[in-house]
C-alpha cells in the first residue's frame, strides 16, 4: 500500500504516468466517471481548507465514488482529545482512502503508519503540501508540454510559502531549469534552498525587481504575502502590495508566459490580468482536480 | 582507592565523560537487563581528569551500543571475552535514534501526541545533523539548528 506524504515520494518516471493519466481524464472524463464506484474518500481536515478539500471531494464525486468526512477539529474526535494514529484506525474501517490535513507537522506521516488504507497529504502545516506541487507540475506539463528547460520566476513571499519549496524541490529533478526569485529582503528564498540549489549546480538569481526579469520568464509563479505569517500587523501591511502583477507589467512578458498562483490571491494579481491568455491560475485549480482524481486512481490501484 | 573486579563477558565502556554514566545506563535501557553493571563515578583520569566508566557484564550481542556514537563518540568500548579485551569497538553514528533526544517544534505532531516515540534519522553524518522523522527539524547534538 502506498501513501502520499511528500512531492518527491515519487519518481519523475512515477510522476510521467500519474500525469498521462491526468491528461486522459481531462480528454475523455466519461471513460472514469465509475472508476471508484463504491469506494469511499475520507476527507480529516483538521483545519479550515475550503479549496483542498473541496478540490479533494470533486476529484472522487467526479470518480464515482462517495465522500465522508469533516472540515475542522472542531467537529472531529481530536475535540475529545482523540489522536491521530487513533482516528486513522478507525477510518480505515469506513474509508478507502484518507486525504488528510491537519496544523501539525507530520501529522499524515503519523496516520500513514497506522493506516489501514492510503493516506494522503493534504498539507501539514507549514511543511508540505505535495498535491498543490502535483497540481503545479501538471499544469505546466500539459500547457507548455514539458517540465524541462524553464526560466522560472517565482515572486512574492519566498520565505514562508511551503508552495513555492515544494515546487523548486520537485522541479530541480528536471533538466534546464534556472530560478529567478523575486522577493523583497525580508521574504527571501531560505538559505537551505539556495545550498541545495549550489550543491547541485543549479542556475538561480535573487532579485528584488519583478519589471527588471519580466522579459526573460517563461514561468511566473506569484504567491500570496499571507499575514497569518506575520507577528507584526505593520511589516504585513508594508509587504502586502510589495507586487502586483498589471497589464502594464504583462506587457514585458513574453508572448507564451505563463502566469500560476496556487491561489487564493489576494490582490497580487489584478483582476485585469484574468482575461489574459497567459493567465493560467484558474486552469491550475481545474489540473487540482485532474491530479487528484489520477491519484487517487493510482493509490488505490484501480489502473 | 575503589577496586571493581575484572569481568569475565561484556562490555567496558571507558572514558565517558564525568557524570554522563547515568544517562548512559539509561539510553542503553540497563536497567531491563537482568546482569550485573559496575557503575564508577568520578574515576581519575590522567587524560580526562575525572571520566566515568561503565562495566557491564552480559552476551556482547544483547547490547545495541549505536546510539553511544550519538551521545558522545568519545568514549571507548572495550569488548571482553573469557576476561580478556577481544576488540575495541568503533563506534558508528546509527542511522536512527528513538527517544534519545526530544523534538521541540512546536509545530511538530509529535509536540501533542504524547505516545509517539520521538525518531530522528541520520542527515549528515559529517556534521552530526539529525532530522526529526516527522517534521524535519535538524538537530545538531540535541539542539535545533
Amino acid at each position: 500500500m502506498r501513501h502520499l506524504m511528500n512531492p518527491l515520494d515519487f519518481s519523475v518516471c512515477e510522476l510521467d504516468t500519474l500525469f498521462d493519466l491526468a491528461n486522459d481524464i481531462e480528454r475523455n472524463p466519461k471513460k472514469y466517471a465509475h472508476a471508484c464506484d463504491g469506494k469511499i474518500l475520507a476527507t480529516c481536515f483538521y483545519e479550515p481548507s475550503t479549496r483542498t478539500r473541496l478540490s479533494f471531494e470533486s476529484a472522487m464525486t467526479r470518480l464515482g465514488g462517495r465522500v465522508i468526512g469533516f472540515a475542522d477539529q472542531n467537529s472531529s474526535s481530536a475535540a475529545k482529545g482523540e489522536s491521530v494514529s487513533d482516528t486513522i484506525r478507525v477510518i480505515s474501517c469506513y474509508a478507502d482512502i484518507c486525504a488528510m490535513r491537519h496544523p501539525k507537522e507530520g501529522a499524515p506521516m503519523v496516520a500513514s503508519e497506522k493506516s489501514g488504507i492510503p493516506v494522503i497529504n493534504a498539507g501539514d502545516g507549514g511543511h508540505y503540501h505535495p498535491t498543490q506541487t502535483l497540481t503545479d507540475l501538471l499544469t505546466i506539463r500539459s500547457l507548455r508540454g514539458r517540465l524541462d528547460h524553464f526560466t522560472i520566476g517565482l515572486c512574492g513571499d519566498l520565505k514562508f510559502g511551503r508552495t513555492v519549496h515544494s515546487l523548486i524541490s520537485a522541479l530541480v529533478r528536471y533538466p534546464g531549469i534556472r530560478f529567478l526569485f523575486i522577493s523583497p529582503d525580508e521574504l527571501r528564498v531560505p538559505d537551505y534552498i539556495t545550498e541545495m540549489l549550489k550543491e547541485k549546480g543549479i542556475p538561480y538569481e535573487e532579485v528584488i525587481s519583478l519589471e527588471e526579469v519580466m522579459p526573460q520568464l517563461d514561468l511566473l509563479y506569484m504567491t500570496r504575502v499571507q499575514k497569518e505569517r506575520f507577528f507584526n500587523e505593520e511589516d504585513y501591511v508594508r509587504l502586502k502590495d510589495f507586487y502586483i502583477l498589471d497589464p502594464a507589467k504583462m506587457e514585458l512578458a513574453k508572448e507564451d508566459m505563463l502566469v500560476l498562483h496556487p491561489l487564493p490571491r489576494v490582490n497580487e494579481i489584478s483582476v485585469e490580468v484574468d482575461d489574459d491568455p497567459r493567465a493560467a491560475y484558474f486552469k491550475q485549480a481545474q489540473y487540482g482536480v485532474y491530479v487528484r482524481m489520477a491519484l487517487i486512481l493510482t493509490l488505490l490501484e484501480l489502473v | 582507592m575503589l577496586n571493581v573486579g575484572k569481568i569475565e563477558e561484556g562490555f567496558v565502556l571507558d572514558h565517558i565523560q564525568a557524570g554522563q554514566s547515568l544517562s548512559i545506563y539509561e539510553h542503553l535501557q540497563l536497567d531491563k537487563l537482568d546482569c550485573t553493571v559496575a557503575i564508577i563515578k568520578n574515576a581519575r583520569s590522567e587524560k580526562m581528569g575525572k571520566k566515568d566508566i561503565l562495566k557491564v557484564e552480559c552476551d556482547i550481542d544483547m547490547l545495541d551500543l549505536d546510539v553511544l556514537a550519538f551521545i558522545n563518540h568519545n568514549i571507548t568500548v572495550n569488548v571482553i571475552k573469557n576476561g580478556e579485551i577481544v576488540e575495541k569497538k568503533e563506534l558508528v553514528l546509527p542511522q536512527q535514534i528513538k527517544n534519545v533526544i526530544k523534538c521541540h517544534n512546536p509545530r511538530c505532531i509529535t509536540s501533542i501526541e504524547q505516545e509517539l516515540p520521538h525518531i530522528f534519522i541520520l542527515a549528515d553524518p559529517e556534521k552530526e545533523v539529525y532530522r526529526c522523522k516527522y517534521c524535519e527539524e535538524k538537530y545538531h547534538n540535541g539542539t535545533k539548528l
